[in-house]
């Protein structure tokens, strides 16, 4: 195949922004995924708490059993 | 002096464009090599950061090393990722300049070619190498171990051109100066300096999110 100068100019550059486009992604990605598991470790805690209120002697002995 | 993570990505953003608008409209055309010198506004401060970034993760090894805090442990895998990552843009990027100069993708008989895709190489087997040990103190030091080693290759590849006999690699950077015009190598300068925060803003922002996960997992076990 054929390029002419100006293409492959275009092409270094345009890998360049590709990597950095493909590399925000990724991080994307991971951002969201660390946004759920922080608001499933948020109702965890919150269960925690209201069970406490409900029955303060067992939150108290709770962490005895394990 | 922007010291907040969004700050700093927004002036990286402004800084590479920039350079861009810099390298490919400003700055004037090469006699010798034509349009397909420009290639060099990009490639060689993507070069020169891979080689930072690989000489960053080898100062935190060091200091895991020196010091046996283990913080410096995610911040040398972190600095030698973003080496890895600028490395192949490094190989990418010149394997298409070399096409535009030298008709070809690659060429064997270039020593700083080769010895870049052998430093390129044997970082990526740290990867190899951490993945293949269970985590803690002892992964930490082999991988700290291998990344030092990883360093004594940085000066060999960057003064190859110098020490190459073939001389295809062009040598910009003499003992009399740049071989360039000023506009030439102010567009250089800037280039550089945008490429070199992009990573820094990178190298912040993935060692964030490592921290992060390392936290939220530290965190499920005390809930659990």
């Amino acid at each position: 195949m054929n390029w002419s100068q100006a293409e492959l100019v275009a092409a270094a550059y345009g890998v360049v922004f590709v990597f950095v486009l493909v590399y925000v992604a990724i991080i994307a990605a991971k951002l969201v995924r660390l946004q759920r598991e922080t608001t499933a470790l948020l109702e965890l805690a919150r269960g925690r708490e209201a069970a406490a209120r409900r029955d303060p002697a067992a939150a108290v002995e709770a962490p005895n059993e394990s | 002096m922007i010291r907040s993570l969004p700050g700093l990505a927004a002036f990286a953003a402004g800084l590479m464009g920039l350079g861009i608008f810099l390298a490919l409209i400003v700055a004037p055309e090469d006699a010798d090599q034509g349009i397909s010198q420009r290639v060099f506004y990009i490639h060689v401060p993507i070069a020169l950061t891979a080689y930072f970034c690989f000489g960053l993760g080898a100062w935190k090894a060091l200091l895991l090393l020196w010091r046996g805090d283990e913080r410096y442990d995610l911040e040398s895998y972190v600095a030698i990722h973003q080496g890895t990552i600028f490395g192949a843009l490094t190989l990418i990027t010149g394997s298409i300049w070399a096409r535009a100069s030298w008709d070809v993708w690659w060429t064997w008989g270039s020593n700083q070619l080769v010895l870049f895709l052998v430093l390129f190489l044997f970082y990526c087997a740290y990867f190899m190498l951490r993945f293949s040990l269970e985590e803690g103190p002892r992964r930490a030091r082999s991988s700290a171990v291998y990344a030092l080693f990883g360093v004594v290759l940085i000066p060999v590849s960057f003064l190859a051109i110098r020490l190459a006999e073939d001389f295809i690699h062009p040598t910009v950077f003499t003992r009399e100066g740049p071989q360039m015009t000023g506009t030439m190598f102010a567009t250089f300068c800037v280039s550089w300096a945008a490429v070199t925060l992009l990573a820094y803003v990178l190298y912040r922002v993935e060692l964030a999110g490592k921290r992060l996960d390392a936290d939220l997992r530290e965190l499920r076990e005390v809930l659990q």
